[in-house]
């Protein structure tokens, strides 16, 4: 990643009738450098959001009251042949570890939860909480 | 107008406002910017009164925006706007514009600041010249950029640095300038409060497409919490502003041809103020017992104000 002073151009090199280009490509939708999607926002985070696809329902709660728009969606059809979207991920570049996906998150056992930065993916879905079997 | 009926669907739209913005974290603006530019497919062009949103989405040599973005001044929103849509309208008059077989919507963004205090002229002038642009207004009550200065927006009892609780004062003691109201006195065609609440998704995309597909000014008045001045961890913005709908405190309405009131959510059982107001770090001096009377106070407004949209939503005027 390039730094911000590198980047920065002076007032005669600017393109005409746009300061900042956020698309290179606009018919291709390719993000330029200077489009903030491709700037990090990583080390602002002290806890983050780990995802847990089995037991995601897509109700898409997280991807809309996202602030930093971080979840990555994919778009299928279900099997009413209606379009949806897949939640696939979190793009961790983006995310600031606010925590507004985990309280907004409506399935029993949460299917995002926050750990620490410095805990791997893979063992935080092993600690997990399992489902509490109902003693009458 | 584009159909919103599900959130499996509207979440298939490609985003126009990206991440790797300086918001804070758990920043209500970047909701409710996604929502508004997320509702619609035609082109959009959107100016920003200097404030939180403007500063930290456009750092230079940084932009966050994938539509159309116009740098402008504090008081000047909704001029710039409707400058830049008299514009488009005189282009495509001459067949000379960019790309004629799109539609472009202009949005103004503002914050509370921008909007209630120092815009509102620009505002009130644009919406009486009858441009055809909605403007969305972020209140977040108080100058939130600068550090927290109170303003017009900022409710009785509030703590903000330039309205401090101390022994003798307990915040702010003006009441919050009801803008809906006044904009819909200048006979806008659409005029809507919204908040990025947990149930009130839909109702915000919604309100922000039918004010979109409007021909003429058009007005939202979002309510955006603010972790930072509010004093409220960040992960409970979505709860403080379902919180806000249900005690009544910022209730759910929309305006049509400047009289048409229609209420878009009525809480089950009204909770009392207290609930909202125990949340938020500014209204903490408000629960010692000498200033008990100002939560009184506040309730009675709030339940003054709930009977006045309810009788006039039953009168239909």
């Amino acid at each position: 990643m390039a730094t911000p002073k590198e980047m920065m151009t002076t007032w005669d090199s600017i393109q005409f009738g746009a300061v900042l280009p956020s698309f290179e490509d606009p018919k291709n939708k390719v993000r330029s450098k200077f489009n903030s999607f491709n700037y990090k926002v990583a080390d602002w985070r002290v806890e983050k959001p780990v995802f847990n696809r089995n037991l995601c329902i897509d109700c898409d709660f997280c991807w809309v009251f996202c602030p930093d728009s971080c979840f990555e969606v994919e778009e299928v059809v279900n099997k009413r042949g209606k379009k949806q979207a897949k939640i696939v991920g979190i793009n961790y570049d983006l995310c600031k570890g606010c925590g507004v996906c985990v309280e907004v998150c409506p399935t029993p056992i949460k299917s995002l939860l926050m750990f620490s930065e410095f805990v791997d993916n893979d063992d935080a879905l092993k600690q997990w909480p399992k489902k509490e079997d109902k003693k009458d | 107008m584009k159909n919103i009926t599900t959130l499996k669907e509207f979440a298939c739209t490609p985003d126009r406002f990206n991440g790797g913005h300086r918001l804070c974290p758990g920043c209500a603006h970047g909701m409710i910017v996604r929502e508004v530019i997320n509702a619609t497919d035609d082109d959009v062009v959107v100016s920003t009164a200097t404030g939180c949103l403007e500063v930290c989405t456009a750092i230079y040599p940084y932009t966050s925006w994938d539509v159309s973005w116009l740098h402008i001044g504090f008081e000047n929103a909704a001029a710039g706007i409707s400058g830049a849509e008299a514009m488009y309208k005189a282009l495509s008059r001459k067949n000379k514009s960019f790309n004629p077989d799109k539609n472009v919507k202009f949005v103004a963004f503002g914050g509370d600041g921008g909007t209630y205090d120092i815009g509102f002229q620009s505002l009130s002038g644009a919406t009486e010249r009858g441009h055809d642009f909605l403007y969305v207004c972020l209140d977040n009550e108080g100058y939130m950029n600068t550090g927290g200065q109170r303003s017009s927006a900022t409710p009785i009892g509030a703590h903000t640095t330039t309205s401090p609780r101390g022994r003798v004062s307990y915040g702010e003691k003006n009441r919050k300038k009801d803008l809906t109201m006044i904009m819909a006195a200048h006979g806008c065609p659409y005029v809507a409060t919204a908040t990025p609440g947990s149930k009130h998704w839909k109702d915000m995309a919604q309100k922000a497409a039918k004010a979109l597909s409007t021909v003429g000014p058009t007005f939202i008045n979002a309510l955006s919490p603010c972790t930072t001045e509010w004093k409220f961890k960040p992960e409970d913005t979505v709860e403080i502003s379902d919180l806000a709908v249900e005690t009544c405190m910022f209730p759910l309405y929309e305006i049509e041809d400047g009289h048409k009131l229609t209420i878009n959510y009525k809480p089950k059982n009204k909770l009392p103020v207290e609930e909202y107001l125990s949340k938020q770090g500014r209204f903490s001096h408000l629960f010692k017992p000498e200033n008990r009377w100002v939560i009184e106070e506040i309730q009675k407004e709030v339940d003054r104000y709930w009977e006045y949209l309810l009788r006039r939503e039953e009168a239909g005027v």
